[in-house]
């Protein structure tokens, strides 16, 4: 049974198309690297699963709903939590009020108070300095707080599927490791589904699972991370040897 | 003494007025970039709404009669009931379209509002008696202040605690500050969009109807033209604050009312009735020292 089901979807943004007919499924608990160079269209594949860039074609499943043009607010609410790429924190909002944003999304449910506090706590668990920090005004964090902050934000509103762009972006290497730790620990924990986009596929054949490769909109292959990086394949499909 | 004190008071319930203006032109124009210009028109709707539709130059009193216990539940309800039912009909088309469009679209649906002011009540303004005890002065310190001038101050200071209190203490508060920083990213964390900005222009709708009263009873008259003014100024001050930040809104709406008031004592009286030109080059200064405005907006990032 797969969480996350994409056929023959389609991006443009006027007459630039970003994505053409991308096709794959994901299952509960997968975990999924999407890497790739500069504008193969892997941001733009995460706007149009998350609703923000509706896809100009094709359609998109998620958790036994078609969520094909649906709003942002409503796909989320399904339970797929999105961190675009740029550190979109609050910036006058204090690094708590970050995190308590997306937890309203549950306020019909009961106990959901309840939850918030054990997920907050959860959070600062695993970044001590954003509780250390909890009262200060997100802009005024460092650019690998922000992250921590966006990171731990999606975690809050206890999704099913997270939806990542470059998580490792800005921040310490040492920091990196504790974000996928967390991460791997929640897919191992409750199921949780992660979709990560980086763009080297270091990261993706150190963690493990599967990896997919896009360039110029398409996926051009799909595999087992460990053995697609090590593949001559996947070289000479990252840098497009050959096609010239 | 007593005069130094009547232009303070003149000052704070001018500056009152503009920055109740100028917060709810900036509510709205924060979580959708849109600066509506109708807000003027919603004021004049509010007091309207006290009379009978009428074209006699006698004004015939509907619910300005209740007392006012009823009467200011009304006219907030009225306010606030415009105001969605105007995201609800015109600018929910223009969510996805350029400010200077949906601005373009204020301007259209302030005419409506005007033009079906004019239709029912005709273009004379009428004299109403709106909340006549509050006319009548108190003494403080020797001078003497209108009652009036006393409680629209009181009645702001209270609206900003608790505007405030609202935004930072409430879970619909706090979806309203995230969603007016980054529109996007808050939907992205399930937040409502449409409960949101209906929310922003239920409060503003609500400001536009506080201004109301205070105008109505002040000037004892119902006039199709009263918001213009009102709304010039308040989104003068929107821009002078900052647009988009709340308290630099309502900070600008106080300088305007100090400036103008003061500039009406401190110019040759020959020079008085040119008093707004000088305001307005007032502001002019402002904006080339500080084009981004006094407290400069956050997230004035593009909203998709």
């Amino acid at each position: 049974m797969s969480l996350l089901a994409l056929s023959n979807v389609s991006v443009r943004y006027g007459r630039l198309t970003a994505v053409r007919g991308v096709t794959f499924t994901l299952a509960e608990g997968e975990i999924l690297f999407i890497t790739g160079p500069n504008g193969a269209g892997k941001s733009s594949l995460l706007r149009a699963i998350a609703g923000v860039a509706p896809p100009a074609g094709g359609r998109v499943d998620f958790a036994d709903h078609d969520i094909t043009g649906q709003a942002p607010e409503d796909i989320a609410r399904l339970g797929l939590s999105m961190v675009p790429e740029g550190r979109d924190v609050f910036g006058s909002l204090t690094i708590e009020e970050n995190l308590m944003v997306g937890t309203g999304m549950h306020s019909a449910t009961r106990g959901w108070k309840a939850r918030a506090a054990s997920e907050l706590e959860a959070v600062y668990a695993t970044f001590p300095i954003l509780k250390e920090r909890r009262h200060t005004q997100a802009g005024l964090l460092s650019g690998g707080q922000q992250q921590m902050l966006v990171i731990g934000r999606a975690l809050m509103t206890t999704p099913r599927l997270v939806a990542i762009d470059e998580p490792s972006l800005g921040l310490a290497p040492n920091i990196t490791d504790q974000v996928y730790e967390r991460l791997i620990a929640l897919r191992a924990e409750r199921k949780l589904t992660l979709l990560i986009v980086e763009q080297s596929s270091t990261r993706a054949m150190m963690v493990g699972g599967r990896m997919m490769l896009m360039r110029g909109g398409e996926i051009v292959l799909d595999g087992d991370a460990r053995a697609l990086g090590q593949s001559e394949a996947m070289q000479a499909a990252y840098f497009g040897y050959g096609e010239h | 003494m007593g005069s130094l004190l009547q232009i303070v008071f003149d000052a704070l319930s001018l500056g009152s007025l503009y920055a109740l203006g100028a917060l709810g032109i900036a509510l709205i124009f924060g979580v959708m970039r849109l600066v509506n210009f109708a807000h003027g028109d919603v004021i004049a709707a509010c007091v309207f709404a006290l009379l009978w539709p009428s074209v006699d130059a006698v004004a015939i009193v509907f619910a300005g009669n209740l007392p006012w216990f009823l009467l200011i539940p009304f006219v907030l309800a009225v306010g606030a009931g415009l105001s969605v039912l105007s995201e609800l009909v015109v600018f929910r088309r223009f969510r996805r379209a350029n400010p200077a469009t949906m601005m373009i679209a204020s301007f259209g649906l302030g005419f409506v509002i005007r033009y079906f002011l004019l239709m029912l009540f005709s273009s004379r303004p009428k004299s109403i008696s709106l909340l006549p005890t509050l006319s009548q002065p108190v003494e403080i310190l020797g001078a003497r202040i209108p009652l009036l001038q006393l409680i629209t101050i009181l009645v702001t200071v209270a609206v900003l605690f608790g505007l405030t209190a609202f935004l930072r203490r409430t879970r619909f508060g706090l979806e309203m500050r995230a969603a007016a920083e980054n529109f996007t990213m808050a939907r992205m964390l399930g937040v409502r969009a449409n409960r949101v900005i209906m929310g922003a222009f239920a409060l503003s709708g609500a400001l536009a109807a506080a201004i109301a009263l205070i105008l109505g009873s002040q000037t004892g008259t119902a006039n199709i033209m009263m918001g213009a003014n009102v709304m010039l100024m308040a989104f003068i001050a929107t821009v002078i604050g900052g647009m988009g930040s709340l308290a630099g809104a309502v900070l600008a709406g106080f300088l305007l009312g100090t400036v103008a008031t003061v500039m009406q004592v401190i110019l040759p009286p020959d020079a008085r009735a040119f008093r707004d030109a000088f305001v307005y080059g007032a502001v002019i200064l402002v904006l080339i020292f500080r084009p981004q405005g006094l407290l400069s907006a956050r997230g004035t990032k593009e909203r998709v």
